[in-house]
């Protein structure tokens, strides 16, 4: 059991924030991803829960019981840095060894345990290599055996797949998944890459600018997401965000004759956030607009990337304003062409232009939060 | 010849190297760079032959104008180099030559320059204290160094650059500007002419360099290192030892040959400081000059076993100190 609790922690340099306090729960068996840009404060969060850093308020507990101000190596919690962190100098089998014999335990085992964990991660060819002959891929895998081998009640990863190749960071992201699921240890994984957050977390805790900007399932952060910054911020590339001033149930989109009709379930909620005539912003994810020649929406094509599965057009409304919209690939559309769309009224979602905070909830419809606890019940019985 | 631009190199080329150093010119260039370098070594390494052989030349040989480069080589300035002797009287010598089967090899070399041995010289002393010095304080400069050097690299200290400079200020006074005080000062505190007290001296001077150098090979240990010892159980101090010490390596071995040389070619102090009990190598060496005429052979012989001990601690480190002198080479 691990239960991860931080309760307001912060972190301050002098007067400078580099996590703003925030709260957490981490249920037993979770995989909670930490994703934002550099320097939002996750991996500080991240080193907090590990004890490598110290907090400058809250608490952190563990199962209940009260580990801020624990250290490191009695949290029973696995690190796994960016850069491996493997001792160059002493073989693999030693590496994985390394973290047993601190706790005194006796050669055989040790060596038995170095070997069932070996098997787990299907390195056993390695075992007598040093470090620094290893592939970047078989490096992580290493290091995450050297995490396992303790047998720890979280694992906590600073983004592992940073330093691989995209050929390697595919697999290995399956692998940790898979590894995640087998121990059904409790994980937190820090990455800035948002692809890993949504591929492999239960949950994603969205961070900028040392702040907690959304926590929810990757559903959620990507089809509700609560403010601007995590609008653009997930998806590639990111929500659409149009400005323009509501007038009744409309409103204005940048160009010409762009009048944009806020769908029906939605107009109460908006009223009632907007005043008339102010700015709201109108956000829909590239595949949520659909070519039509009857669209209510038009603009000029500004360019095509032809993405294999799909064709991403660019499209300008007016000189500042450009939106994505995803399309079959077989279509063709020249540049400078016109091309007229609508936009599916499930998937749009709203903002406001001085708060920059979702108007409307912030869970993503039809998927109701995963519960983790039930989940891992599942998988215990099956 | 035909031209280069056109042809390109008469042989394939089969190592790594931009395409303008393979032109003719700039071959040319690199080949008299590289004899330049050569005779230059060959300059530099002109005194330490004449130094060998100088060594194993008579007295006569040493002095010849021109030079002698083929000679008959003799043991006669090491005898002279370990041994204490008197001049023979012309009638003990032609007794003494009566004998000469009974005489051990020593006594024949001497007497062939007309004297007989009195006794062991004191420069085998003089060289153990050189070794006891050298390495005690070498060790104990480079222990507290390592120490020093990872706090300096890991730990927020107060003052931290200040400290440093006034660390590395210590070494910025010329020696003879401080043996002076150094020489009251010992006198009064009964260190003068002691092995403890020349150690104190080395270790003093060389725990700056030594600080310095292994704060910048301990920086460039990464600390997650540490950081997973630490999460994995490990104490502060266990860390310490398991992984930084090993990692250091380089950085040990070449602060260790530095120390050394320090301390074992050191002569301002060990003049000033010491006189007989303690007194080192390198001013030992240099008052064989006035003694009895120049010896200038056993001078060369005591020299070359004086260069003995530096080159065995080197050729043992090498391998470390190739890659230690690079700073900045242990990078994963």
């Amino acid at each position: 059991m691990a239960t991860i609790e931080l309760r307001n922690i912060e972190k301050r340099f002098g007067e400078t924030y580099a996590v703003k306090p925030f709260s957490l729960t981490i249920q037993h068996g979770e995989f909670v991803a930490l994703l934002g840009p550099s320097g939002c404060g996750k991996t500080t969060t991240l080193r907090m829960i590990s004890g490598l850093e110290t907090v400058s308020g809250g608490t952190i507990h563990l199962d209940g019981a009260n580990i801020t101000w624990q250290k490191p190596g009695y949290r029973n919690m696995a690190f796994v840095f960016q850069f491996y962190a493997l001792y160059p100098h002493i073989s693999v089998r030693e590496n994985i060894a390394f973290p047993l014999k601190a706790e005194g335990m006796a050669k055989s085992d040790v060596y038995k345990r170095v070997d069932e964990v070996v098997s787990i991660l299907r390195i056993e060819n390695l075992l007598n290599m040093r470090p620094g002959k290893l592939s970047g891929g078989d490096k992580q895998r290493v290091a995450l055996a050297r995490a396992l081998v303790r047998k720890p009640a979280a694992f906590l990863m600073d983004e592992p797949l940073g330093a691989l190749d995209a050929e390697y960071r595919e697999s290995m992201r399956a692998e940790i998944k898979r590894l995640h699921l087998s121990t059904n240890a409790t994980t937190v994984y820090v990455t800035h890459d948002q692809v890993e957050a949504m591929a492999m977390a239960d949950r994603i805790v969205v961070m900028s600018a040392a702040e907690v900007q959304q926590v929810g399932t990757p559903a959620d952060v990507y089809h509700a997401p609560a403010n601007l910054f995590v609008a653009r911020f997930i998806g590639s590339p990111g929500m659409n965000l149009l400005a323009g001033p509501r007038r009744g149930e409309k409103v204005e989109l940048p160009g010409t004759g762009n009048i944009y009709t806020i769908p029906a379930p939605q107009r109460e909620v908006l009223q009632a956030a907007t005043p008339e005539g102010k700015n709201v912003i109108v956000g829909f994810r590239p595949e949520a607009a659909m070519l039509n020649e009857q669209g209510a929406l038009t603009g000029e094509v500004y360019a095509t990337d032809m993405l294999g599965a799909y064709k991403l057009l660019h499209v300008s409304f007016d000189s500042d304003t450009v939106v994505h919209i995803r399309c079959d690939r077989m279509v063709s559309h020249p540049i400078g062409a016109r091309v007229r769309f609508d936009l599916d009224p499930q998937q749009v979602r709203f903002f406001d232009a001085t708060t920059e905070k979702a108007i409307g909830p912030t869970q993503s419809a039809g998927t109701a939060p995963i519960s983790v606890q039930a989940a891992n019940a599942q998988e215990k019985a099956a | 010849m035909a031209n280069f631009y056109e042809t390109g190199p008469a042989k394939p080329v089969t190592e790594s190297v931009r395409v303008d150093k393979v032109t003719p010119g700039a071959r040319a260039r690199h080949n008299i760079r590289a004899a330049a370098v050569i005779l230059f070594a060959i300059i530099g390494l002109i005194p330490i032959f004449i130094m060998v052989v100088t060594a194993f030349k008579t007295r006569a040989d040493v002095v010849a104008v021109p030079p002698k480069v083929l000679f008959q080589p003799t043991l006669e300035g090491f005898v002279f180099l370990l041994t204490e002797r008197v001049v023979l009287p012309p009638a003990a010598l032609a007794e003494k030559k009566q004998s000469l089967e009974q005489l051990d090899w020593m006594e024949r070399v001497a007497m062939a320059s007309g004297q007989t041995i009195t006794g062991p010289s004191d420069y085998v002393r003089r060289l153990w204290n050189s070794v006891i010095i050298a390495g005690i304080s070498t060790l104990i400069s480079v222990f507290l160094g390592l120490l020093a050097a990872y706090a300096f690299s890991r730990f927020p200290i107060a003052g931290k650059d200040d400290l440093l400079f006034f660390i590395l200020s210590t070494r910025m006074l010329p020696a003879v500007v401080v043996t002076i005080p150094l020489f009251l000062m010992y006198r009064q505190f009964g260190l003068h002419d002691t092995h403890l007290g020349m150690i104190l001296l080395y270790t003093a001077f060389n725990l700056s360099l030594a600080v310095w150098l292994l704060k910048g090979f301990i920086d460039e240990i990464p600390k997650e290192y540490e950081e997973a010892a630490l999460v994995d159980g490990y104490s502060r101090m266990q860390a310490f030892r398991k992984i930084v010490i090993p990692q250091a390596a380089t950085g040990i071995a070449a602060t260790t040959v530095f120390s050394v040389i320090f301390a074992w070619n050191e002569y301002a102090f060990a003049l000033m400081l010491t006189s007989e009990e303690a007194r080192t190598a390198p001013p030992s060496i240099a008052t064989m000059l006035g003694r009895g005429g120049i010896e200038w052979s056993a001078i060369a012989a005591g020299s070359l076993g004086f260069l003995i001990p530096v080159v065995i601690v080197t050729f043992i480190l090498r391998k470390y100190l190739l890659r230690g002198v690079t700073f900045g080479a242990i990078r994963q």
